[in-house]
Protein backbone atom coordinates (compact mmCIF):
# COMPACT_ATOMS: atom_id res chain seq x y z
CA UNK A 1 0.00 0.00 0.00
CA UNK A 2 1.38 3.32 -0.80
CA UNK A 3 2.52 5.92 1.87
CA UNK A 4 0.04 7.80 3.77
CA UNK A 5 2.48 11.08 3.09
CA UNK A 6 2.58 9.96 -0.13
CA UNK A 7 -0.95 9.50 -1.17
CA UNK A 8 -1.42 13.27 0.65
CA UNK A 9 1.21 14.36 -1.40
CA UNK A 10 -0.76 13.32 -4.27
CA UNK A 11 -3.83 16.02 -3.62
CA UNK A 12 -3.46 19.12 -4.98
CA UNK A 13 -4.19 21.28 -1.90
CA UNK A 14 -1.24 18.84 -0.23
CA UNK A 15 1.05 20.25 -2.66
CA UNK A 16 -0.04 23.68 -2.59
CA UNK A 17 -0.17 23.88 1.49
CA UNK A 18 2.84 22.27 2.84
CA UNK A 19 6.07 24.09 1.50
CA UNK A 20 8.45 24.03 4.44
CA UNK A 21 7.02 24.86 7.81
CA UNK A 22 9.50 26.48 10.06
CA UNK A 23 7.28 25.84 13.24
CA UNK A 24 6.61 29.62 13.97
CA UNK A 25 3.06 29.00 15.06
CA UNK A 26 1.49 32.38 13.81
CA UNK A 27 -1.22 29.54 12.11
CA UNK A 28 -1.83 28.75 15.79
CA UNK A 29 -1.86 32.35 16.70
CA UNK A 30 -4.67 33.52 14.34
CA UNK A 31 -6.46 30.11 14.62
CA UNK A 32 -9.63 30.31 15.65
CA UNK A 33 -9.89 26.92 16.24
CA UNK A 34 -7.20 27.27 18.28
CA UNK A 35 -8.86 29.05 21.25
CA UNK A 36 -12.13 27.01 21.16
CA UNK A 37 -10.53 23.41 21.11
CA UNK A 38 -7.57 21.84 22.21
CA UNK A 39 -5.94 22.73 18.46
CA UNK A 40 -2.69 23.79 17.27
CA UNK A 41 -2.23 23.36 13.19
CA UNK A 42 1.52 24.40 14.02
CA UNK A 43 1.53 20.77 15.63
CA UNK A 44 -0.72 18.72 13.14
CA UNK A 45 1.95 20.72 10.03
CA UNK A 46 4.99 19.63 11.80
CA UNK A 47 3.54 16.25 12.35
CA UNK A 48 3.13 15.43 8.98
CA UNK A 49 5.93 17.50 7.12
CA UNK A 50 8.18 14.91 9.66
CA UNK A 51 6.40 12.03 7.20
CA UNK A 52 5.63 9.40 10.77
CA UNK A 53 3.46 7.40 9.23
CA UNK A 54 2.66 6.35 12.19
CA UNK A 55 1.82 9.63 13.66
CA UNK A 56 0.24 10.53 10.30
CA UNK A 57 -1.97 7.45 10.83
CA UNK A 58 -2.99 8.56 14.40
CA UNK A 59 -4.14 12.32 12.97
CA UNK A 60 -6.04 10.64 10.64
CA UNK A 61 -8.38 9.00 13.16
CA UNK A 62 -8.38 11.63 15.41
CA UNK A 63 -10.27 14.54 16.32
CA UNK A 64 -7.99 16.66 15.65
CA UNK A 65 -7.88 16.60 12.24
CA UNK A 66 -11.66 17.53 12.59
CA UNK A 67 -11.80 20.84 14.85
CA UNK A 68 -10.29 23.15 11.86
CA UNK A 69 -13.10 25.60 10.72
CA UNK A 70 -11.30 25.83 7.12
CA UNK A 71 -11.45 29.83 7.62
CA UNK A 72 -8.23 30.03 6.02
CA UNK A 73 -6.84 32.79 8.18
CA UNK A 74 -4.08 31.03 8.71
CA UNK A 75 -3.16 31.11 4.65
CA UNK A 76 -2.97 35.31 5.09
CA UNK A 77 -0.47 34.88 7.77
CA UNK A 78 1.73 32.55 7.38
CA UNK A 79 5.17 34.19 6.02
CA UNK A 80 6.13 30.62 4.46
CA UNK A 81 3.19 30.63 2.21
CA UNK A 82 2.03 27.12 3.93
CA UNK A 83 -1.96 26.66 4.23
CA UNK A 84 -2.46 24.34 6.98
CA UNK A 85 -6.22 24.91 6.42
CA UNK A 86 -5.31 23.21 2.72
CA UNK A 87 -3.50 20.71 4.58
CA UNK A 88 -6.13 19.38 7.06
CA UNK A 89 -8.70 19.38 3.99
CA UNK A 90 -6.03 17.12 1.88
CA UNK A 91 -5.89 14.51 5.30
CA UNK A 92 -9.79 14.69 6.02
CA UNK A 93 -10.55 13.45 2.33
CA UNK A 94 -7.72 11.18 3.11
CA UNK A 95 -9.37 10.26 6.30
CA UNK A 96 -12.51 9.49 4.51
CA UNK A 97 -10.88 7.52 1.56
CA UNK A 98 -9.49 5.21 4.28
CA UNK A 99 -12.45 4.71 6.62
CA UNK A 100 -10.58 6.21 9.39
CA UNK A 101 -13.12 9.09 10.27
CA UNK A 102 -14.97 7.00 12.08
CA UNK A 103 -12.66 6.11 14.77
CA UNK A 104 -13.35 9.98 16.16
CA UNK A 105 -16.48 11.78 17.57
CA UNK A 106 -16.17 14.09 15.17
CA UNK A 107 -15.29 12.11 12.23
CA UNK A 108 -18.49 10.34 12.87
CA UNK A 109 -20.55 13.67 12.36
CA UNK A 110 -19.71 13.34 8.58
CA UNK A 111 -22.78 11.13 7.94
CA UNK A 112 -25.38 13.88 9.32
CA UNK A 113 -23.16 16.42 7.68
CA UNK A 114 -23.86 14.00 4.27
CA UNK A 115 -27.45 12.78 5.13
CA UNK A 116 -28.44 16.58 4.93
CA UNK A 117 -26.29 18.73 3.22
CA UNK A 118 -25.23 16.29 1.01
CA UNK A 119 -28.84 15.13 0.27
CA UNK A 120 -29.82 19.21 -0.16
CA UNK A 121 -27.35 19.47 -3.14
CA UNK A 122 -28.54 16.66 -4.76
CA UNK A 123 -32.34 16.66 -4.49
CA UNK A 124 -32.68 20.51 -4.90
CA UNK A 125 -29.62 21.46 -6.05
CA UNK A 126 -28.78 23.90 -3.37
CA UNK A 127 -26.07 23.27 -0.33
CA UNK A 128 -29.89 24.59 2.25
CA UNK A 129 -33.25 24.27 1.54
CA UNK A 130 -35.33 26.71 3.68
CA UNK A 131 -38.23 24.26 3.95
CA UNK A 132 -35.82 21.67 5.86
CA UNK A 133 -33.77 23.95 7.79
CA UNK A 134 -36.31 23.59 10.96
CA UNK A 135 -36.66 25.73 13.89
CA UNK A 136 -35.88 22.49 16.11
CA UNK A 137 -32.67 21.89 14.75
CA UNK A 138 -32.01 25.66 15.06
CA UNK A 139 -32.73 26.96 18.32
CA UNK A 140 -30.65 30.05 17.90
CA UNK A 141 -32.89 30.85 14.79
CA UNK A 142 -34.89 32.79 17.59
CA UNK A 143 -38.64 33.45 17.24
CA UNK A 144 -38.12 35.57 13.75
CA UNK A 145 -37.06 32.02 12.47
CA UNK A 146 -39.78 29.84 13.76
CA UNK A 147 -42.13 32.60 12.32
CA UNK A 148 -40.37 32.66 8.85
CA UNK A 149 -40.26 28.73 8.66
CA UNK A 150 -44.04 28.42 10.19
CA UNK A 151 -45.04 31.50 6.85
CA UNK A 152 -42.09 30.64 4.60
CA UNK A 153 -44.34 30.69 1.00
CA UNK A 154 -46.35 33.90 2.10
CA UNK A 155 -43.34 35.68 3.43
CA UNK A 156 -41.27 34.83 0.41
CA UNK A 157 -43.68 35.70 -1.80
CA UNK A 158 -43.91 39.15 -0.25
CA UNK A 159 -40.55 39.89 -0.47
CA UNK A 160 -40.09 38.95 -4.33
CA UNK A 161 -39.01 35.62 -4.29
CA UNK A 162 -39.80 32.44 -6.35
CA UNK A 163 -39.84 29.66 -3.93
CA UNK A 164 -40.07 26.53 -5.71
CA UNK A 165 -41.11 28.32 -9.10
CA UNK A 166 -40.40 27.78 -12.42
CA UNK A 167 -37.80 30.44 -14.13
CA UNK A 168 -35.14 32.72 -12.59
CA UNK A 169 -35.63 34.24 -9.08
CA UNK A 170 -34.72 33.54 -5.09
CA UNK A 171 -35.05 29.82 -4.24
CA UNK A 172 -36.52 28.82 -7.78
CA UNK A 173 -36.81 25.46 -8.45
CA UNK A 174 -33.64 24.30 -10.51
CA UNK A 175 -34.88 21.66 -13.44
CA UNK A 176 -34.56 18.08 -13.08
CA UNK A 177 -32.67 18.21 -16.45
CA UNK A 178 -29.86 20.45 -14.46
CA UNK A 179 -29.64 17.91 -11.02
CA UNK A 180 -29.67 14.88 -13.45
CA UNK A 181 -25.96 16.99 -14.80
CA UNK A 182 -25.22 17.41 -11.94
CA UNK A 183 -26.14 14.03 -10.41
CA UNK A 184 -23.56 12.93 -13.02
CA UNK A 185 -21.10 14.73 -12.42
CA UNK A 186 -20.80 13.36 -9.25
CA UNK A 187 -20.61 9.96 -10.43
CA UNK A 188 -17.95 10.91 -13.08
CA UNK A 189 -15.99 12.78 -10.84
CA UNK A 190 -15.76 10.90 -7.30
CA UNK A 191 -18.46 12.33 -5.45
CA UNK A 192 -21.24 9.74 -5.34
CA UNK A 193 -17.92 7.63 -4.27
CA UNK A 194 -17.22 9.81 -1.25
CA UNK A 195 -20.94 9.96 -0.49
CA UNK A 196 -21.15 5.91 -0.33
CA UNK A 197 -17.76 5.68 1.62
CA UNK A 198 -19.48 7.66 4.20
CA UNK A 199 -22.45 5.57 4.29
CA UNK A 200 -20.44 2.72 4.35
CA UNK A 201 -17.86 3.03 6.98
CA UNK A 202 -20.57 4.23 8.76
CA UNK A 203 -22.50 1.51 9.11
CA UNK A 204 -19.59 -0.20 10.03
CA UNK A 205 -18.96 1.68 12.85
CA UNK A 206 -22.54 1.81 14.15
CA UNK A 207 -22.10 -2.11 13.90
CA UNK A 208 -19.21 -2.00 15.89
CA UNK A 209 -20.59 0.40 17.89
CA UNK A 210 -24.13 -1.78 18.57
CA UNK A 211 -25.84 0.97 17.75
CA UNK A 212 -28.79 1.60 15.28
CA UNK A 213 -27.42 3.45 12.49
CA UNK A 214 -30.08 6.24 13.69
CA UNK A 215 -28.31 6.57 16.87
CA UNK A 216 -25.09 6.73 15.04
CA UNK A 217 -26.18 10.15 13.79
CA UNK A 218 -28.04 11.28 16.71
CA UNK A 219 -25.40 10.62 18.91
CA UNK A 220 -22.99 12.38 16.80
CA UNK A 221 -24.79 15.47 15.59
CA UNK A 222 -25.67 16.41 18.89
CA UNK A 223 -22.61 15.11 20.86
CA UNK A 224 -25.10 13.23 23.46
CA UNK B 1 -2.56 51.51 11.24
CA UNK B 2 -2.87 55.15 9.99
CA UNK B 3 -5.29 55.91 7.72
CA UNK B 4 -2.31 56.45 5.27
CA UNK B 5 -0.77 53.60 5.70
CA UNK B 6 -4.51 52.04 4.69
CA UNK B 7 -4.72 53.61 1.65
CA UNK B 8 -1.35 52.55 0.55
CA UNK B 9 -2.35 49.13 0.82
CA UNK B 10 -5.45 49.81 -0.74
CA UNK B 11 -3.98 51.20 -3.77
CA UNK B 12 -1.82 47.60 -3.98
CA UNK B 13 -4.85 45.65 -3.77
CA UNK B 14 -7.23 46.94 -6.71
CA UNK B 15 -9.26 44.32 -8.72
CA UNK B 16 -10.80 44.75 -12.39
CA UNK B 17 -14.60 45.43 -12.03
CA UNK B 18 -16.30 45.41 -15.06
CA UNK B 19 -18.84 48.33 -15.45
CA UNK B 20 -21.58 46.32 -17.24
CA UNK B 21 -22.73 42.92 -18.44
CA UNK B 22 -22.54 40.51 -15.77
CA UNK B 23 -23.71 36.98 -15.45
CA UNK B 24 -25.10 36.50 -12.15
CA UNK B 25 -25.11 33.35 -9.79
CA UNK B 26 -27.28 33.57 -6.63
CA UNK B 27 -25.88 32.59 -3.28
CA UNK B 28 -27.87 29.30 -1.70
CA UNK B 29 -27.07 30.81 1.70
CA UNK B 30 -28.38 34.17 0.84
CA UNK B 31 -31.24 33.26 -0.60
CA UNK B 32 -32.34 31.31 2.43
CA UNK B 33 -31.50 33.70 5.01
CA UNK B 34 -31.57 37.09 3.92
CA UNK B 35 -34.44 36.29 0.60
CA UNK B 36 -34.71 39.97 -0.18
CA UNK B 37 -31.13 41.13 -0.81
CA UNK B 38 -30.53 39.88 -3.88
CA UNK B 39 -34.49 41.04 -5.23
CA UNK B 40 -32.97 44.49 -3.66
CA UNK B 41 -29.10 43.56 -5.76
CA UNK B 42 -30.94 43.05 -9.00
CA UNK B 43 -33.54 45.68 -8.44
CA UNK B 44 -30.99 48.61 -8.18
CA UNK B 45 -28.15 47.48 -10.67
CA UNK B 46 -30.82 47.17 -13.35
CA UNK B 47 -33.59 49.70 -12.24
CA UNK B 48 -32.07 52.21 -10.57
CA UNK B 49 -28.17 52.07 -12.42
CA UNK B 50 -29.27 50.57 -16.05
CA UNK B 51 -27.15 48.11 -15.63
CA UNK B 52 -27.29 44.70 -17.65
CA UNK B 53 -27.60 41.54 -15.21
CA UNK B 54 -28.09 38.77 -16.80
CA UNK B 55 -29.23 35.26 -14.62
CA UNK B 56 -30.39 32.05 -16.09
CA UNK B 57 -32.35 29.24 -14.19
CA UNK B 58 -30.42 26.36 -14.66
CA UNK B 59 -27.12 27.07 -12.18
CA UNK B 60 -26.89 25.10 -9.13
CA UNK B 61 -25.77 25.60 -5.85
CA UNK B 62 -21.03 25.61 -6.64
CA UNK B 63 -21.49 22.50 -3.57
CA UNK B 64 -19.17 25.22 -1.40
CA UNK B 65 -20.69 24.34 1.80
CA UNK B 66 -20.32 20.56 1.00
CA UNK B 67 -16.77 21.01 -0.31
CA UNK B 68 -15.89 22.73 3.13
CA UNK B 69 -17.87 20.11 5.39
CA UNK B 70 -15.42 17.76 3.36
CA UNK B 71 -18.14 15.44 1.75
CA UNK B 72 -17.85 16.75 -1.45
CA UNK B 73 -14.29 16.15 -3.61
CA UNK B 74 -12.49 18.88 -4.75
CA UNK B 75 -12.88 17.39 -8.48
CA UNK B 76 -16.54 17.39 -7.87
CA UNK B 77 -16.47 20.83 -6.71
CA UNK B 78 -14.30 22.29 -9.73
CA UNK B 79 -16.46 20.01 -11.65
CA UNK B 80 -19.84 21.72 -11.06
CA UNK B 81 -17.96 25.04 -11.36
CA UNK B 82 -17.00 24.45 -14.59
CA UNK B 83 -20.67 23.86 -15.48
CA UNK B 84 -21.18 26.98 -14.37
CA UNK B 85 -18.91 28.40 -16.47
CA UNK B 86 -20.26 26.54 -18.94
CA UNK B 87 -23.63 28.35 -19.07
CA UNK B 88 -21.98 31.80 -18.85
CA UNK B 89 -20.02 30.78 -21.64
CA UNK B 90 -23.41 29.70 -23.59
CA UNK B 91 -25.22 32.83 -22.81
CA UNK B 92 -22.13 34.82 -23.93
CA UNK B 93 -20.92 36.77 -20.75
CA UNK B 94 -17.66 36.95 -19.81
CA UNK B 95 -18.20 39.34 -16.47
CA UNK B 96 -19.18 36.58 -13.62
CA UNK B 97 -20.40 38.07 -10.71
CA UNK B 98 -21.44 35.30 -7.56
CA UNK B 99 -23.58 36.26 -4.63
CA UNK B 100 -21.73 34.19 -2.06
CA UNK B 101 -18.42 34.64 -0.56
CA UNK B 102 -17.93 31.31 0.01
CA UNK B 103 -18.21 30.47 -3.88
CA UNK B 104 -16.40 33.46 -4.33
CA UNK B 105 -13.61 32.41 -2.80
CA UNK B 106 -13.89 28.64 -4.29
CA UNK B 107 -13.91 30.65 -7.59
CA UNK B 108 -10.61 31.96 -7.26
CA UNK B 109 -9.03 28.56 -5.43
CA UNK B 110 -10.34 27.07 -8.81
CA UNK B 111 -8.92 29.68 -11.38
CA UNK B 112 -5.74 29.78 -9.47
CA UNK B 113 -5.45 25.67 -9.41
CA UNK B 114 -6.46 25.70 -13.00
CA UNK B 115 -3.67 28.75 -14.17
CA UNK B 116 -0.91 27.37 -12.31
CA UNK B 117 -1.94 23.22 -13.13
CA UNK B 118 -3.34 23.09 -16.45
CA UNK B 119 -3.65 19.38 -17.03
CA UNK B 120 -5.75 19.76 -13.78
CA UNK B 121 -8.08 21.94 -16.04
CA UNK B 122 -7.48 19.81 -19.09
CA UNK B 123 -9.31 16.41 -16.61
CA UNK B 124 -12.00 18.81 -15.63
CA UNK B 125 -12.60 19.93 -19.30
CA UNK B 126 -13.02 16.29 -19.85
CA UNK B 127 -14.63 15.37 -16.93
CA UNK B 128 -17.72 18.19 -18.04
CA UNK B 129 -17.87 16.65 -21.02
CA UNK B 130 -18.22 13.38 -20.32
CA UNK B 131 -21.04 13.85 -17.40
CA UNK B 132 -23.00 16.39 -19.40
CA UNK B 133 -21.53 16.99 -22.54
CA UNK B 134 -20.50 20.70 -22.52
CA UNK B 135 -17.56 22.70 -22.60
CA UNK B 136 -16.53 26.24 -21.11
CA UNK B 137 -14.90 29.19 -21.47
CA UNK B 138 -12.90 30.82 -18.35
CA UNK B 139 -14.53 33.87 -17.47
CA UNK B 140 -12.26 37.55 -18.15
CA UNK B 141 -13.08 38.81 -14.86
CA UNK B 142 -14.77 37.28 -11.60
CA UNK B 143 -16.66 39.77 -9.15
CA UNK B 144 -18.15 38.46 -6.07
CA UNK B 145 -22.17 41.15 -5.83
CA UNK B 146 -20.31 42.88 -3.48
CA UNK B 147 -17.43 44.25 -6.07
CA UNK B 148 -20.08 45.41 -8.28
CA UNK B 149 -22.25 47.49 -5.54
CA UNK B 150 -18.26 48.98 -4.57
CA UNK B 151 -17.79 49.72 -8.34
CA UNK B 152 -21.41 51.96 -8.39
CA UNK B 153 -21.24 53.45 -4.48
CA UNK B 154 -20.64 56.65 -5.67
CA UNK B 155 -23.73 56.60 -8.29
CA UNK B 156 -25.70 55.08 -5.21
CA UNK B 157 -24.19 57.85 -3.47
CA UNK B 158 -25.84 60.78 -5.77
CA UNK B 159 -29.22 58.89 -6.06
CA UNK B 160 -29.57 58.97 -2.09
CA UNK B 161 -32.09 59.79 0.17
CA UNK B 162 -30.55 59.12 2.85
CA UNK B 163 -26.93 59.35 4.44
CA UNK B 164 -25.47 56.97 6.72
CA UNK B 165 -25.48 59.96 9.56
CA UNK B 166 -27.08 60.20 13.07
CA UNK B 167 -29.75 62.84 12.21
CA UNK B 168 -29.98 63.68 15.78
CA UNK B 169 -26.16 64.12 16.68
CA UNK B 170 -25.40 65.09 12.92
CA UNK B 171 -22.24 62.58 12.87
CA UNK B 172 -21.24 59.66 10.86
CA UNK B 173 -23.09 56.82 12.25
CA UNK B 174 -19.82 54.42 13.92
CA UNK B 175 -20.17 51.23 11.65
CA UNK B 176 -18.54 47.57 11.69
CA UNK B 177 -17.81 46.02 8.55
CA UNK B 178 -17.27 41.84 8.36
CA UNK B 179 -15.92 40.94 5.04
CA UNK B 180 -16.19 37.11 5.42
CA UNK B 181 -12.95 34.98 4.94
CA UNK B 182 -13.10 33.76 1.87
CA UNK B 183 -13.36 37.08 0.37
CA UNK B 184 -9.61 37.72 0.47
CA UNK B 185 -7.82 35.51 2.90
CA UNK B 186 -6.96 33.22 0.63
CA UNK B 187 -6.10 35.32 -2.02
CA UNK B 188 -5.68 38.52 -1.02
CA UNK B 189 -5.17 40.52 -4.46
CA UNK B 190 -8.75 39.04 -5.42
CA UNK B 191 -10.67 41.49 -3.18
CA UNK B 192 -10.88 45.11 -3.09
CA UNK B 193 -7.88 46.34 -0.19
CA UNK B 194 -6.26 43.13 0.15
CA UNK B 195 -7.00 41.08 3.37
CA UNK B 196 -5.64 42.71 6.24
CA UNK B 197 -7.46 45.91 5.77
CA UNK B 198 -10.03 44.66 2.90
CA UNK B 199 -12.02 48.16 1.52
CA UNK B 200 -15.03 46.96 -0.44
CA UNK B 201 -17.21 47.64 2.43
CA UNK B 202 -15.56 50.10 3.82
CA UNK B 203 -15.38 52.18 0.54
CA UNK B 204 -19.39 52.26 0.61
CA UNK B 205 -19.83 53.05 4.39
CA UNK B 206 -17.80 56.08 3.44
CA UNK B 207 -19.39 57.17 0.50
CA UNK B 208 -23.02 56.76 1.87
CA UNK B 209 -21.48 59.20 4.86
CA UNK B 210 -20.79 56.43 7.58
CA UNK B 211 -17.34 55.95 9.57
CA UNK B 212 -15.80 52.24 9.81
CA UNK B 213 -15.02 51.27 13.19
CA UNK B 214 -11.27 49.68 13.46
CA UNK B 215 -11.41 47.18 16.29
CA UNK B 216 -9.18 44.75 17.38
CA UNK B 217 -10.49 41.32 16.43
CA UNK B 218 -12.21 43.12 13.35
CA UNK B 219 -11.02 40.19 10.57
CA UNK B 220 -11.77 37.71 13.32
CA UNK B 221 -13.99 35.03 11.66
CA UNK B 222 -18.02 35.30 12.30
CA UNK B 223 -17.52 31.84 13.49
CA UNK B 224 -19.06 29.57 11.04
CA UNK B 225 -16.47 27.49 10.36
CA UNK B 226 -18.89 24.86 8.42
CA UNK B 227 -19.15 21.76 10.33
CA UNK B 228 -18.84 23.67 13.32
CA UNK B 229 -22.07 25.73 12.73
CA UNK B 230 -23.86 22.92 10.73
CA UNK B 231 -23.30 20.37 13.37
CA UNK B 232 -25.45 21.10 16.35
CA UNK B 233 -22.74 19.37 18.88
CA UNK B 234 -20.29 21.96 17.15
CA UNK B 235 -22.05 25.14 17.56
CA UNK B 236 -20.45 26.95 20.72
CA UNK B 237 -17.49 27.13 18.35
CA UNK B 238 -19.46 29.70 16.49
CA UNK B 239 -21.11 31.55 19.19
CA UNK B 240 -17.68 31.39 21.14
CA UNK B 241 -15.71 33.19 17.77
CA UNK B 242 -19.21 35.62 17.45
CA UNK B 243 -19.18 36.32 21.03
CA UNK B 244 -15.12 37.21 20.73
CA UNK B 245 -15.83 39.95 18.20
CA UNK B 246 -18.37 41.74 20.17
CA UNK B 247 -16.92 41.71 23.27
CA UNK B 248 -14.15 43.22 20.80
CA UNK B 249 -16.54 45.80 19.23
CA UNK B 250 -18.59 47.37 22.63
CA UNK B 251 -16.14 49.46 23.92
CA UNK B 252 -16.24 51.25 20.43
CA UNK B 253 -20.02 51.95 20.64
CA UNK B 254 -21.31 50.82 16.97
CA UNK B 255 -24.44 51.89 15.35
CA UNK B 256 -24.66 48.82 13.01
CA UNK B 257 -22.69 46.25 11.10
CA UNK B 258 -22.99 45.80 7.69
CA UNK B 259 -21.55 42.25 5.73
CA UNK B 260 -20.36 40.76 2.98
CA UNK B 261 -20.70 37.15 3.10
CA UNK B 262 -24.22 35.60 3.14
CA UNK B 263 -23.86 33.54 6.35
CA UNK B 264 -21.54 36.24 8.63
CA UNK B 265 -24.96 38.51 9.03
CA UNK B 266 -27.07 35.61 10.10
CA UNK B 267 -24.33 34.44 13.10
CA UNK B 268 -24.27 38.37 14.11
CA UNK B 269 -27.49 38.65 14.53
CA UNK B 270 -28.39 35.40 15.69
CA UNK B 271 -25.63 34.79 18.15
CA UNK B 272 -26.55 38.22 19.78
CA UNK B 273 -29.98 36.89 20.35
CA UNK B 274 -28.54 33.87 21.87
CA UNK B 275 -26.18 35.79 24.17
CA UNK B 276 -29.11 38.07 25.57
CA UNK B 277 -31.25 35.17 26.10
CA UNK B 278 -28.98 32.90 27.72
CA UNK B 279 -26.55 35.75 29.93
CA UNK B 280 -28.52 38.62 29.90
CA UNK B 281 -25.91 40.43 27.77
CA UNK B 282 -26.59 42.95 25.09
CA UNK B 283 -24.39 45.05 23.12
CA UNK B 284 -26.43 48.17 21.40
CA UNK B 285 -27.32 49.33 25.30
CA UNK B 286 -29.89 48.00 27.44
CA UNK B 287 -32.32 45.30 26.22
CA UNK B 288 -30.95 46.60 22.49
CA UNK B 289 -28.73 44.84 19.94
CA UNK B 290 -26.28 46.10 16.98
CA UNK B 291 -28.38 45.73 14.25
CA UNK B 292 -26.76 43.70 11.62
CA UNK B 293 -26.89 44.20 7.39
CA UNK B 294 -26.04 42.90 4.49
CA UNK B 295 -24.60 45.73 2.03
CA UNK B 296 -27.75 45.35 -0.63
CA UNK B 297 -29.85 45.76 2.24
CA UNK B 298 -27.79 49.21 3.33
CA UNK B 299 -27.71 50.27 -0.45
CA UNK B 300 -31.40 50.03 0.03
CA UNK B 301 -31.68 51.66 2.66
CA UNK B 302 -29.77 54.37 1.59
CA UNK B 303 -31.76 54.47 -1.37
CA UNK B 304 -35.37 54.91 0.62
CA UNK B 305 -36.77 51.64 -0.39
CA UNK B 306 -39.41 50.74 2.29
CA UNK B 307 -37.30 48.58 5.22
CA UNK B 308 -39.66 45.88 4.73
CA UNK B 309 -39.38 45.71 1.15
CA UNK B 310 -35.72 44.80 2.07
CA UNK B 311 -36.42 41.93 4.25
CA UNK B 312 -35.18 43.71 7.40
CA UNK B 313 -38.13 41.77 9.13
CA UNK B 314 -36.36 39.02 9.20
CA UNK B 315 -33.87 40.16 11.61
CA UNK B 316 -33.55 38.69 14.86
CA UNK B 317 -32.51 41.85 16.20
CA UNK B 318 -34.22 44.90 15.79
CA UNK B 319 -33.37 47.09 12.54
CA UNK B 320 -35.99 50.46 14.13
CA UNK B 321 -33.26 51.99 16.11
CA UNK B 322 -30.82 52.62 13.59
CA UNK B 323 -33.61 53.48 11.21
CA UNK B 324 -34.72 55.82 13.62
CA UNK B 325 -31.41 57.38 14.03
CA UNK B 326 -30.92 57.55 9.86
CA UNK B 327 -34.75 59.28 9.82
CA UNK B 328 -35.79 56.41 7.42
CA UNK B 329 -39.51 56.07 7.81
CA UNK B 330 -41.11 52.63 8.72
CA UNK B 331 -44.71 51.01 9.44
CA UNK B 332 -44.53 49.33 12.92
CA UNK B 333 -48.21 47.92 11.62
CA UNK B 334 -46.70 46.32 8.33
CA UNK B 335 -44.03 45.21 9.79
CA UNK B 336 -44.69 41.26 9.60
CA UNK B 337 -47.57 41.66 7.00
CA UNK B 338 -47.52 39.20 3.35
CA UNK B 339 -48.70 40.21 0.04
CA UNK B 340 -51.42 42.71 0.03
CA UNK B 341 -51.22 42.83 3.55
CA UNK B 342 -52.15 39.36 4.53
CA UNK B 343 -52.26 38.55 8.40
CA UNK B 344 -48.97 36.41 9.25
CA UNK B 345 -49.43 36.70 12.90
CA UNK B 346 -46.39 38.03 14.71
CA UNK B 347 -42.80 36.23 16.13
CA UNK B 348 -42.99 35.77 19.89
CA UNK B 349 -40.68 38.54 22.00
CA UNK B 350 -37.32 37.31 23.13
CA UNK B 351 -37.07 37.78 27.14
CA UNK B 352 -33.81 40.05 26.97
CA UNK B 353 -33.06 41.88 23.63
CA UNK B 354 -35.38 43.71 21.37
CA UNK B 355 -36.52 42.15 18.14
CA UNK B 356 -39.31 45.11 17.24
Amino acid sequence: MKKLYDRLADDIRFQEGMNACINCGTCTAICPAAEFYDYDPRRVVDLVQSKNEEEIEKLLRDDTIWFCGECMSCVTRCPRKNAPGLIIMAMRSLSQDLGYFTDSEKGRQQLALKRSIGKMILETGYCLYRRWVTPEAHPEGGPIWKWSFENVDDLYERLGCNLDGEGTGVLRKIPQQDLDELKRIFEVTGGMDRYEKIETYSAQKADEMGISIDDYITKSFLGV
Amino acid sequence: MKKEGKEQIWKDYQKEIPDNDFFYVRSCIRQNLFPASEVIFLKILREELGRNVFETPHHTTCGGIGYHSDIVPMETMMTIIARQFSLMTEAGFENYACSCITSFGLYSEVLETWHHFPKVLEKVRKDLKEATGREFKLPKTLSHASDVIYKVRHEIAEKAKYKLINKHTGKPLKVVEHIGCHYSKMFPNKGVGGAEYPYVLTGMVEAWGGEIIDYPERRHCCGFGFRQYLVQANRGYSLANTHKKFESMEPFEPDMIITNCPGCPFFLDRWQYVIAETEGKTYGGKNQGIPVFTYEEVAGMVLGYDPWDLGLQVHQIAVEPLLDKVGIPYNSETKYLGLDGKNLGKPELPKNICSC
